[in-house]
């Protein structure tokens, strides 16, 4: 059994953190709560619509409101930024080619990447990868995004850019973000609403501000694994 | 192996359920058919002009006989080629070239999580990624296996005037003589049934590639490997149930 008992809400406009060690159960959750694997269990609903047993067509309703954020960004590796960006509204919607166009550059430009609609995926450093995923996730105004380990493989300051772009983007479209990380600087950056997995349980949930206030021992083995937070934790 | 083949014919299925629209797939299909058409067609040429120009040589000196005349020999070269070089022999190529290449494609679209991203939007991954190469698949083998046959005889026609074994005269009256035009059809329906089997095949392997850069390897492989099998099972079968009517058409 990888996931024992999960039971959490997350809600719009707040950036809902997923954290734990690795193997706890983390991305095989976030793939429960996108469709990407059954849950033997137990039901996944959005906004009170039931995800995990909708028909065919009521599940691609509701994922045509999802926009994911992959681990390695999942570019398509045959079409440049600019098609990438744009395939969601070619598949999904039937916008003319202007409007595609015009949301699309601003999506671009609104995580940076202005110059760089022709550049093939390979030609694009991990962070632009990165930042064109997150594009590519919200160009068609997204409800729901969900981003596995957004950081992974990113140096620390590139790691910040992204996550104060999670952030803002959470605010400004007003989405349910949920962020799988073990990462605990990207936790007290960014994070509002905290769930720790541990070896497949719910162990501690919170908001950010009652990290450094909890007693539970895996929690705290966890997120004081790092001088970071020790120091934090030594200086209330 | 039977889970495996409840597999893909379950996978098979999934082709056909909540398909994209039509203009989508169109766009698809002609990119594909340009891709997998353009891809194969040098190699394809080059082998057909070498297997036509192979056969009249072997046959000619196999041929010996003074009862038989010299004609008979592109009469067998082109009934060679018809029944079971072009469509056999080009789809085993087809199979290392095309397949092992979709089969890549596919495995690696799926370590690197882009089928995901397909499915996370809603997208019926094996119906958008699938269906296109195998209607492609379908729309260019058969032309391939016709290009494949003339290139065949015109080879055929080169080596028996280059090496003098036949004359191009007694070559050009044998592989007009006696053409059974069911030998056309027959050909024609081992062609599709071949691509279906090569282009469903290696989009199963690539498409269920679990793993990493070595199992898409692995995958490649397997995906050539078992088209190979299947189309030399397919050509046997077809040779059983479909031959009888090369006497009676």
């Amino acid at each position: 059994m990888v996931l024992n008992g999960i039971s959490a809400v997350f809600n719009p406009g707040q950036v809902n953190m997923i954290i734990g060690a690795s193997g706890t159960g983390k991305s095989v959750l976030l793939k429960c709560i996108v469709g990407l694997e059954q849950p033997d269990n137990g039901d996944v609903l959005y906004d009170q619509r039931d995800f995990t047993h909708a028909s065919r067509l009521d599940r691609i309703e509701i994922r045509r409101e999802i926009g994911m954020l992959f681990q390695g960004a999942a570019l398509f590796d045959s079409k440049n930024v600019a098609e990438n960006v744009q395939f969601p509204l070619d598949i999904l919607t039937t916008m003319p080619l202007d409007e595609k166009l015009d949301r699309v550059n601003h999506v671009l430009s609104r995580v940076g990447l202005e110059n760089s609609n022709k550049l093939m995926p390979s030609e694009l450093s991990g962070g632009m990868k990165k930042r064109v995923g997150i594009a590519r996730a919200l160009v068609n105004n997204s409800k729901y995004l969900f981003c596995d380990e957004p950081n992974s493989g990113l140096d620390p300051q590139t790691s910040i850019v992204i996550d104060n772009l999670i952030k803002e983007l959470t605010n400004e479209y007003n989405t349910t973000t949920v962020v799988i990380s073990h990462d605990m600087n990207s936790v007290m950056e960014i994070g509002d609403y905290i769930m720790f997995l541990y070896e497949g349980n719910k162990v501690w949930d919170g908001a950010k501000e009652e990290i450094l206030g909890a007693d539970e021992k895996a929690f705290n083995d966890f997120v004081f694994a790092n001088n970071m937070m020790r120091s934090l934790k030594e200086q209330m | 192996m039977v889970k495996s083949i409840g597999k893909y014919i379950i996978f098979l299925g999934t082709l056909f359920t909540n398909r994209e629209s039509f203009r989508t797939y169109a766009r698809l299909f002609i990119d594909e058919s340009v891709k997998i058409g353009t891809d194969s067609i040098v190699l394809i040429a080059i082998v057909s002009v070498f297997m036509g120009a192979v056969t009249t040589i072997q046959s000619a000196y196999n041929l010996v006989s003074p009862l038989i005349p010299d004609y008979v020999v592109a009469l067998v070269v082109r009934d060679m080629v018809l029944l079971e070089l072009a469509p056999t022999i080009i789809g085993i190529i087809f199979a290392g070239k095309v397949g092992s290449n979709i089969a890549g494609e596919l495995g690696t679209m799926r370590i690197t999580e882009q089928i995901d991203a397909l499915e996370v939007m809603g997208i019926n991954s094996s119906s958008y990624l699938v269906l296109p190469k195998v209607l492609a698949t379908l729309f260019t083998f058969p032309l391939l296996v016709i290009f494949s046959a003339f290139l065949s005889l015109l080879g055929g026609y080169f080596a028996a005037d280059f090496t003098g074994v036949i004359t191009p005269q007694d070559y050009t009256f044998g592989i007009q003589n006696q053409l059974n035009e069911f030998m056309v059809i027959f050909a024609m329906i081992k062609a599709v049934v071949f691509a279906i089997l090569i282009s469903t095949i290696s989009s199963f392997m690539g498409y269920y590639t679990t793993g990493g850069a070595l199992e898409v390897g692995k995958a490649s492989t397997s995906a050539v490997t078992n088209s190979v099998i299947a189309i030399l099972a397919a050509d046997y079968l077809l040779a059983q149930l479909l031959a009888e009517y090369l006497v009676s058409f």
